[in-house]
Protein backbone atom coordinates (compact mmCIF):
# COMPACT_ATOMS: atom_id res chain seq x y z
CA UNK A 1 0.00 0.00 0.00
CA UNK A 2 1.41 3.66 -0.74
CA UNK A 3 2.59 5.60 2.07
CA UNK A 4 0.26 8.71 1.26
CA UNK A 5 1.77 10.18 4.58
CA UNK A 6 4.70 11.04 2.83
CA UNK A 7 3.21 12.86 0.23
CA UNK A 8 0.96 15.28 3.01
CA UNK A 9 4.48 15.77 5.01
CA UNK A 10 6.74 16.65 2.01
CA UNK A 11 3.78 18.60 0.05
CA UNK A 12 5.28 21.62 0.47
CA UNK A 13 8.58 20.13 -1.15
CA UNK A 14 6.89 18.42 -4.12
CA UNK A 15 4.99 21.79 -4.83
CA UNK A 16 8.07 23.22 -5.01
CA UNK A 17 9.29 20.76 -7.76
CA UNK A 18 5.98 20.68 -9.25
CA UNK A 19 6.34 24.75 -9.70
CA UNK A 20 9.83 24.44 -10.90
CA UNK A 21 8.67 21.99 -13.98
CA UNK A 22 5.86 23.93 -14.87
CA UNK A 23 7.95 26.94 -14.75
CA UNK A 24 10.66 25.96 -16.96
CA UNK A 25 8.35 24.32 -19.27
CA UNK A 26 6.32 27.13 -19.87
CA UNK A 27 9.91 29.23 -20.59
CA UNK A 28 11.41 26.78 -22.63
CA UNK A 29 8.30 26.71 -24.39
CA UNK A 30 8.01 30.69 -24.82
CA UNK A 31 12.01 30.56 -25.76
CA UNK A 32 11.48 27.90 -28.50
CA UNK A 33 8.47 29.21 -29.71
CA UNK A 34 10.72 32.55 -30.71
CA UNK A 35 13.65 30.64 -31.30
CA UNK A 36 12.15 27.95 -33.69
CA UNK A 37 9.94 30.58 -35.40
CA UNK A 38 13.44 32.48 -36.55
CA UNK A 39 15.01 29.24 -37.57
CA UNK A 40 11.98 27.99 -39.32
CA UNK A 41 12.02 31.36 -41.20
CA UNK A 42 15.77 30.56 -41.42
CA UNK A 43 14.84 27.19 -43.54
CA UNK A 44 12.18 28.78 -45.87
CA UNK A 45 12.74 32.37 -46.44
CA UNK A 46 14.10 32.41 -50.26
CA UNK A 47 18.17 32.88 -48.97
CA UNK A 48 20.42 30.40 -49.54
CA UNK A 49 22.93 31.45 -46.66
CA UNK A 50 20.44 31.18 -44.07
CA UNK A 51 18.71 27.92 -45.41
CA UNK A 52 22.43 26.28 -44.52
CA UNK A 53 22.17 27.88 -41.13
CA UNK A 54 18.53 27.10 -40.61
CA UNK A 55 18.98 23.43 -41.22
CA UNK A 56 22.59 23.15 -39.95
CA UNK A 57 20.98 23.69 -36.69
CA UNK A 58 18.21 21.60 -37.12
CA UNK A 59 20.08 18.89 -38.23
CA UNK A 60 22.73 19.01 -35.91
CA UNK A 61 20.76 20.02 -32.40
CA UNK A 62 18.17 16.97 -33.46
CA UNK A 63 20.90 14.51 -33.37
CA UNK A 64 22.30 14.57 -30.27
CA UNK A 65 20.92 14.27 -26.90
CA UNK A 66 19.38 17.04 -24.26
CA UNK A 67 21.44 15.60 -21.47
CA UNK A 68 24.59 16.88 -23.44
CA UNK A 69 23.07 20.15 -24.17
CA UNK A 70 22.10 20.66 -20.91
CA UNK A 71 25.49 19.56 -19.27
CA UNK A 72 26.63 22.27 -22.54
CA UNK A 73 25.09 24.92 -20.47
CA UNK A 74 25.80 23.95 -16.97
CA UNK A 75 29.66 23.39 -17.19
CA UNK A 76 30.78 23.99 -20.65
CA UNK A 77 29.94 27.90 -20.94
CA UNK A 78 31.13 27.78 -17.31
CA UNK A 79 34.76 26.72 -17.92
CA UNK A 80 34.80 29.60 -20.12
CA UNK A 81 33.45 31.95 -17.94
CA UNK A 82 30.27 32.35 -18.57
CA UNK A 83 28.12 31.06 -15.65
CA UNK A 84 24.00 30.32 -14.75
CA UNK A 85 22.62 28.62 -12.18
CA UNK A 86 21.44 25.17 -12.74
CA UNK A 87 17.60 25.76 -12.87
CA UNK A 88 18.73 28.98 -15.81
CA UNK A 89 21.09 26.65 -17.35
CA UNK A 90 18.47 23.68 -17.55
CA UNK A 91 16.11 25.61 -19.04
CA UNK A 92 18.58 27.08 -21.73
CA UNK A 93 19.25 24.14 -22.62
CA UNK A 94 15.51 22.44 -22.91
CA UNK A 95 14.74 25.49 -24.86
CA UNK A 96 17.86 25.27 -27.63
CA UNK A 97 17.13 21.49 -27.69
CA UNK A 98 12.91 22.04 -28.48
CA UNK A 99 13.67 24.50 -30.84
CA UNK A 100 14.71 22.59 -33.76
CA UNK A 101 12.22 20.31 -33.37
CA UNK A 102 9.30 23.61 -32.65
CA UNK A 103 11.23 25.07 -36.18
CA UNK A 104 10.73 21.37 -38.39
CA UNK A 105 7.11 21.60 -37.06
CA UNK A 106 6.65 24.52 -38.20
CA UNK A 107 8.33 24.38 -41.76
CA UNK A 108 6.44 21.07 -42.69
CA UNK A 109 3.08 23.16 -41.36
CA UNK A 110 4.24 26.36 -44.17
CA UNK A 111 5.07 24.12 -46.69
CA UNK A 112 2.09 21.37 -46.51
CA UNK A 113 -0.03 24.82 -47.44
CA UNK A 114 0.02 24.07 -51.48
CA UNK A 115 2.35 26.16 -53.40
CA UNK A 116 -0.26 27.74 -55.59
CA UNK A 117 -1.43 29.64 -52.57
CA UNK A 118 1.95 31.71 -52.72
CA UNK A 119 1.68 31.86 -56.85
CA UNK A 120 -1.61 33.60 -56.86
CA UNK A 121 -1.21 35.80 -53.91
CA UNK A 122 2.26 37.21 -55.37
CA UNK A 123 0.78 37.55 -58.72
CA UNK A 124 -2.34 39.08 -56.74
CA UNK A 125 0.26 41.99 -56.43
CA UNK A 126 1.41 40.89 -52.44
CA UNK A 127 4.67 41.14 -51.89
CA UNK A 128 6.46 37.58 -50.24
CA UNK A 129 5.90 39.25 -46.94
CA UNK A 130 2.48 40.39 -47.12
CA UNK A 131 2.03 37.10 -48.82
CA UNK A 132 3.37 35.11 -45.79
CA UNK A 133 1.74 37.02 -43.30
CA UNK A 134 -1.59 37.35 -44.72
CA UNK A 135 -2.16 34.30 -46.83
CA UNK A 136 0.29 31.26 -45.68
CA UNK A 137 0.46 31.74 -41.92
CA UNK A 138 -3.07 31.84 -41.22
CA UNK A 139 -3.63 28.55 -43.03
CA UNK A 140 -0.62 27.18 -41.91
CA UNK A 141 -1.10 27.52 -37.45
CA UNK A 142 -4.11 24.91 -38.18
CA UNK A 143 -1.60 22.45 -39.18
CA UNK A 144 1.08 23.29 -36.53
CA UNK A 145 -0.67 23.58 -33.54
CA UNK A 146 -1.20 20.00 -33.06
CA UNK A 147 2.27 18.89 -33.85
CA UNK A 148 3.60 22.16 -31.36
CA UNK A 149 1.28 20.16 -28.35
CA UNK A 150 3.23 17.22 -28.85
CA UNK A 151 6.16 18.93 -28.72
CA UNK A 152 4.96 20.80 -25.44
CA UNK A 153 4.13 17.53 -23.92
CA UNK A 154 7.87 16.27 -24.72
CA UNK A 155 9.11 19.60 -22.89
CA UNK A 156 7.22 18.84 -20.32
CA UNK A 157 8.80 14.96 -19.88
CA UNK A 158 12.17 16.40 -20.94
CA UNK A 159 12.45 19.15 -18.31
CA UNK A 160 12.95 16.41 -15.43
CA UNK A 161 16.74 16.39 -17.21
CA UNK A 162 17.09 19.16 -14.89
CA UNK A 163 17.19 16.62 -12.17
CA UNK A 164 20.52 15.20 -13.79
CA UNK A 165 21.93 19.14 -12.92
CA UNK A 166 20.19 19.82 -9.47
CA UNK A 167 17.28 22.02 -11.17
CA UNK A 168 15.24 22.36 -8.57
CA UNK A 169 12.51 20.42 -10.58
CA UNK A 170 9.95 17.79 -9.65
CA UNK A 171 12.77 15.20 -10.09
CA UNK A 172 15.01 16.76 -7.71
CA UNK A 173 12.68 16.81 -5.40
CA UNK A 174 12.15 13.34 -5.77
CA UNK A 175 15.70 12.53 -4.71
CA UNK A 176 16.10 14.96 -1.72
CA UNK A 177 12.67 13.59 -0.37
CA UNK A 178 13.61 9.99 -0.73
CA UNK A 179 17.06 10.69 1.18
CA UNK A 180 14.98 12.30 4.17
CA UNK A 181 12.79 9.44 4.27
CA UNK A 182 15.01 6.44 3.05
CA UNK A 183 11.88 5.70 1.17
CA UNK A 184 11.88 5.42 -2.77
CA UNK A 185 9.42 3.58 -4.18
CA UNK A 186 6.51 5.64 -3.13
CA UNK A 187 7.86 8.86 -3.62
CA UNK A 188 8.53 8.43 -7.00
CA UNK A 189 5.58 6.84 -7.26
CA UNK A 190 3.72 10.26 -6.36
CA UNK A 191 6.42 12.09 -8.33
CA UNK A 192 4.87 10.02 -11.60
CA UNK A 193 1.67 11.13 -10.43
CA UNK A 194 2.57 14.93 -11.00
CA UNK A 195 3.77 14.13 -14.18
CA UNK A 196 0.81 12.56 -15.79
CA UNK A 197 -1.04 15.25 -13.78
CA UNK A 198 0.43 17.60 -16.56
CA UNK A 199 0.87 15.45 -19.53
CA UNK A 200 -2.53 13.31 -19.51
CA UNK A 201 -4.37 16.46 -19.98
CA UNK A 202 -2.41 17.98 -22.52
CA UNK A 203 -2.37 14.42 -24.56
CA UNK A 204 -6.04 14.00 -24.40
CA UNK A 205 -6.03 17.84 -25.42
CA UNK A 206 -3.95 17.41 -28.20
CA UNK A 207 -5.47 14.32 -29.11
CA UNK A 208 -8.83 16.36 -29.41
CA UNK A 209 -7.28 18.66 -31.82
CA UNK A 210 -6.03 16.51 -34.15
CA UNK A 211 -9.32 14.35 -34.49
CA UNK A 212 -10.75 17.90 -35.30
CA UNK A 213 -8.18 19.10 -37.63
CA UNK A 214 -8.44 15.92 -39.31
CA UNK A 215 -12.68 16.01 -39.59
CA UNK A 216 -12.14 19.75 -40.96
CA UNK A 217 -10.06 18.81 -43.67
CA UNK B 1 40.26 24.94 -23.67
CA UNK B 2 43.44 22.32 -23.85
CA UNK B 3 42.46 20.50 -27.43
CA UNK B 4 45.91 18.61 -27.12
CA UNK B 5 45.23 17.16 -23.71
CA UNK B 6 41.32 16.63 -24.33
CA UNK B 7 42.57 14.52 -27.02
CA UNK B 8 44.86 11.70 -25.97
CA UNK B 9 44.59 8.19 -27.56
CA UNK B 10 43.64 6.76 -24.08
CA UNK B 11 40.74 9.16 -23.77
CA UNK B 12 39.48 8.54 -27.04
CA UNK B 13 39.60 4.79 -26.27
CA UNK B 14 37.92 5.53 -23.32
CA UNK B 15 34.91 6.98 -24.92
CA UNK B 16 34.97 4.87 -27.88
CA UNK B 17 34.43 2.21 -25.24
CA UNK B 18 31.92 4.47 -24.03
CA UNK B 19 29.89 4.84 -27.15
CA UNK B 20 30.01 0.93 -27.30
CA UNK B 21 27.95 0.71 -24.16
CA UNK B 22 25.65 3.11 -25.60
CA UNK B 23 25.39 1.20 -28.97
CA UNK B 24 25.05 -1.78 -27.40
CA UNK B 25 21.97 -0.95 -25.07
CA UNK B 26 20.20 1.05 -27.56
CA UNK B 27 20.63 -2.25 -29.84
CA UNK B 28 19.73 -5.07 -26.93
CA UNK B 29 16.76 -2.07 -25.94
CA UNK B 30 15.26 -1.86 -29.56
CA UNK B 31 15.09 -5.16 -30.25
CA UNK B 32 13.37 -6.20 -27.23
CA UNK B 33 10.89 -3.32 -27.75
CA UNK B 34 10.11 -4.05 -31.06
CA UNK B 35 8.39 -7.59 -29.91
CA UNK B 36 7.05 -6.20 -27.23
CA UNK B 37 5.55 -3.62 -29.52
CA UNK B 38 4.10 -5.92 -32.28
CA UNK B 39 2.23 -7.98 -29.41
CA UNK B 40 1.13 -5.26 -27.79
CA UNK B 41 0.50 -3.32 -31.23
CA UNK B 42 -1.61 -6.13 -32.39
CA UNK B 43 -3.74 -6.68 -29.66
CA UNK B 44 -5.00 -2.97 -29.49
CA UNK B 45 -5.19 -3.28 -33.08
CA UNK B 46 -7.45 -6.28 -33.01
CA UNK B 47 -9.56 -5.36 -29.75
CA UNK B 48 -9.14 -8.25 -27.30
CA UNK B 49 -11.64 -7.26 -25.31
CA UNK B 50 -10.28 -6.10 -21.48
CA UNK B 51 -6.81 -6.89 -22.43
CA UNK B 52 -7.04 -4.24 -24.91
CA UNK B 53 -8.24 -1.93 -22.35
CA UNK B 54 -5.81 -2.56 -19.97
CA UNK B 55 -2.88 -2.00 -22.60
CA UNK B 56 -4.28 1.49 -23.52
CA UNK B 57 -4.29 2.44 -19.98
CA UNK B 58 -0.54 1.65 -19.34
CA UNK B 59 0.89 2.10 -22.78
CA UNK B 60 -0.96 5.99 -21.95
CA UNK B 61 0.64 6.47 -18.60
CA UNK B 62 3.81 5.06 -19.83
CA UNK B 63 3.78 7.61 -22.63
CA UNK B 64 3.35 10.35 -20.62
CA UNK B 65 5.77 9.96 -18.36
CA UNK B 66 9.34 10.92 -18.37
CA UNK B 67 12.33 8.44 -19.07
CA UNK B 68 14.49 9.84 -17.30
CA UNK B 69 11.73 8.68 -13.94
CA UNK B 70 11.19 5.03 -15.55
CA UNK B 71 15.29 4.53 -15.00
CA UNK B 72 15.03 5.96 -11.72
CA UNK B 73 12.40 4.12 -10.71
CA UNK B 74 14.05 0.64 -12.37
CA UNK B 75 17.29 1.21 -10.59
CA UNK B 76 16.63 2.87 -7.05
CA UNK B 77 12.90 2.15 -6.43
CA UNK B 78 12.58 -1.61 -7.38
CA UNK B 79 15.36 -2.91 -5.63
CA UNK B 80 12.68 -1.58 -2.28
CA UNK B 81 10.28 -4.46 -3.10
CA UNK B 82 12.89 -6.95 -3.74
CA UNK B 83 13.71 -6.47 -7.28
CA UNK B 84 17.21 -5.73 -7.20
CA UNK B 85 19.07 -5.26 -10.98
CA UNK B 86 22.36 -4.05 -11.73
CA UNK B 87 23.20 -0.87 -13.51
CA UNK B 88 22.78 -2.45 -17.52
CA UNK B 89 19.82 -4.34 -16.57
CA UNK B 90 17.75 -1.46 -14.90
CA UNK B 91 18.79 0.59 -17.65
CA UNK B 92 17.68 -2.02 -20.46
CA UNK B 93 14.17 -2.39 -18.10
CA UNK B 94 13.60 1.37 -18.05
CA UNK B 95 14.46 1.76 -21.90
CA UNK B 96 12.59 -1.23 -22.85
CA UNK B 97 9.31 -0.22 -20.99
CA UNK B 98 9.09 3.23 -22.89
CA UNK B 99 10.54 2.06 -25.82
CA UNK B 100 7.67 -0.53 -25.94
CA UNK B 101 4.81 1.73 -25.36
CA UNK B 102 6.35 4.16 -28.32
CA UNK B 103 6.85 1.68 -30.76
CA UNK B 104 3.39 0.03 -29.62
CA UNK B 105 2.04 3.17 -30.83
CA UNK B 106 4.16 2.90 -34.47
CA UNK B 107 2.74 -0.86 -34.48
CA UNK B 108 -1.20 0.29 -34.14
CA UNK B 109 -0.67 3.17 -36.47
CA UNK B 110 0.76 1.20 -39.15
CA UNK B 111 -1.74 -1.64 -38.81
CA UNK B 112 -4.65 0.65 -39.03
CA UNK B 113 -2.74 2.40 -42.23
CA UNK B 114 -3.85 -0.79 -43.75
CA UNK B 115 -7.20 -0.42 -46.26
CA UNK B 116 -9.69 -2.13 -44.94
CA UNK B 117 -10.49 -4.10 -48.21
CA UNK B 118 -7.52 -5.95 -47.68
CA UNK B 119 -8.96 -7.72 -44.64
CA UNK B 120 -12.21 -8.08 -46.68
CA UNK B 121 -10.10 -8.98 -49.33
CA UNK B 122 -8.42 -11.92 -47.81
CA UNK B 123 -11.00 -13.02 -45.51
CA UNK B 124 -13.34 -13.37 -48.58
CA UNK B 125 -11.22 -15.89 -50.36
CA UNK B 126 -10.85 -17.94 -47.32
CA UNK B 127 -8.12 -16.75 -44.96
CA UNK B 128 -9.07 -16.92 -41.23
CA UNK B 129 -8.79 -13.29 -39.66
CA UNK B 130 -4.80 -14.76 -37.78
CA UNK B 131 -3.87 -15.45 -41.21
CA UNK B 132 -5.35 -12.22 -42.86
CA UNK B 133 -3.37 -10.36 -40.12
CA UNK B 134 -0.22 -12.54 -40.75
CA UNK B 135 0.41 -13.21 -44.11
CA UNK B 136 -1.38 -9.94 -45.60
CA UNK B 137 -1.65 -7.10 -42.83
CA UNK B 138 1.23 -7.37 -40.93
CA UNK B 139 3.37 -7.68 -43.69
CA UNK B 140 2.85 -4.34 -45.51
CA UNK B 141 2.21 -2.46 -42.06
CA UNK B 142 5.82 -3.49 -41.11
CA UNK B 143 7.03 -2.16 -44.69
CA UNK B 144 5.32 1.67 -43.41
CA UNK B 145 6.48 1.44 -39.67
CA UNK B 146 10.60 0.81 -41.20
CA UNK B 147 10.54 4.85 -41.13
CA UNK B 148 8.98 5.73 -37.65
CA UNK B 149 10.78 3.05 -36.33
CA UNK B 150 14.79 4.23 -37.68
CA UNK B 151 13.53 7.86 -35.40
CA UNK B 152 12.69 5.86 -32.14
CA UNK B 153 15.81 3.95 -32.66
CA UNK B 154 17.35 7.55 -32.74
CA UNK B 155 15.48 9.18 -29.78
CA UNK B 156 16.61 5.87 -28.07
CA UNK B 157 20.48 6.03 -28.74
CA UNK B 158 20.10 9.87 -27.77
CA UNK B 159 18.10 9.06 -24.73
CA UNK B 160 21.10 6.18 -23.41
CA UNK B 161 22.89 9.13 -21.90
CA UNK B 162 20.26 9.47 -19.31
CA UNK B 163 21.25 7.02 -17.36
CA UNK B 164 24.22 8.81 -16.54
CA UNK B 165 22.26 9.19 -13.53
CA UNK B 166 22.74 5.60 -12.72
CA UNK B 167 26.03 5.86 -13.87
CA UNK B 168 26.02 3.66 -16.59
CA UNK B 169 29.28 3.27 -18.05
CA UNK B 170 27.94 4.31 -21.73
CA UNK B 171 29.52 7.92 -23.59
CA UNK B 172 27.85 10.54 -21.61
CA UNK B 173 29.14 9.34 -18.38
CA UNK B 174 32.85 8.64 -20.08
CA UNK B 175 32.91 12.03 -21.01
CA UNK B 176 32.07 13.53 -17.58
CA UNK B 177 34.51 11.00 -15.77
CA UNK B 178 37.00 13.10 -18.16
CA UNK B 179 35.93 16.53 -17.20
CA UNK B 180 36.76 15.84 -13.75
CA UNK B 181 39.79 15.34 -14.17
CA UNK B 182 40.64 19.02 -16.16
CA UNK B 183 38.08 22.05 -16.32
CA UNK B 184 39.82 22.46 -19.70
CA UNK B 185 38.74 19.48 -21.04
CA UNK B 186 35.33 20.26 -20.81
CA UNK B 187 34.45 22.14 -23.74
CA UNK B 188 36.86 19.53 -26.54
CA UNK B 189 35.50 16.54 -24.57
CA UNK B 190 31.80 17.83 -25.29
CA UNK B 191 32.50 18.95 -29.04
CA UNK B 192 33.88 15.48 -29.40
CA UNK B 193 31.02 13.77 -27.87
CA UNK B 194 28.07 15.53 -29.63
CA UNK B 195 30.14 14.94 -32.75
CA UNK B 196 30.06 11.11 -31.85
CA UNK B 197 26.37 10.81 -31.11
CA UNK B 198 25.96 13.21 -34.43
CA UNK B 199 27.84 10.99 -36.88
CA UNK B 200 25.66 8.04 -36.10
CA UNK B 201 22.35 9.16 -35.61
CA UNK B 202 22.45 11.67 -39.11
CA UNK B 203 23.49 8.59 -40.86
CA UNK B 204 20.32 6.80 -39.41
CA UNK B 205 18.33 10.11 -40.05
CA UNK B 206 19.41 9.86 -44.14
CA UNK B 207 18.71 6.39 -43.63
CA UNK B 208 14.99 6.65 -42.53
CA UNK B 209 14.44 9.59 -45.07
CA UNK B 210 15.74 7.55 -47.86
CA UNK B 211 13.06 4.65 -46.99
CA UNK B 212 10.37 7.08 -46.43
CA UNK B 213 11.39 8.36 -50.09
CA UNK B 214 11.04 5.30 -51.38
CA UNK B 215 7.66 4.37 -50.05
CA UNK B 216 5.85 7.01 -52.22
Amino acid sequence: MLRFSILVEHWDLYMQGFGHTILASVLALIGSLALGTIIAIFRIAPIRPLNWIGTAYVEFIRNIPLVLIVFVFFMGLPAIGIRFDSFTAGTLGLMVYTAAFIAEAIRSGIQAVPKGQMEAARSSGLTYLQAMRYVILPQAVKIVIPPLGNQFINLVKNSSVLGVIAGLDLMYFGDLISSKTFVTFDVYIFVALFYLVLTIPLSLGVGYLERRLLKAR
Amino acid sequence: MDFAGAYTPAHLKFLLQGFLVTLEVAFISIALSFIFGIIIGVIRYTKIPVLSQLLAVLVETIRNLPLLLIIFFTYFALPEVGLKLDKLYAAISALVIFESAMLSEIVRSGLQSIDKGQIEAARSSGLTYGQTLWYIILPQALRRMVPPIVSQFISLLKDTSLAIVISLPELMNHAQIINGRNVNFVIPIFLLVAFMYFIVNYSLSLVSRRLEYRQR
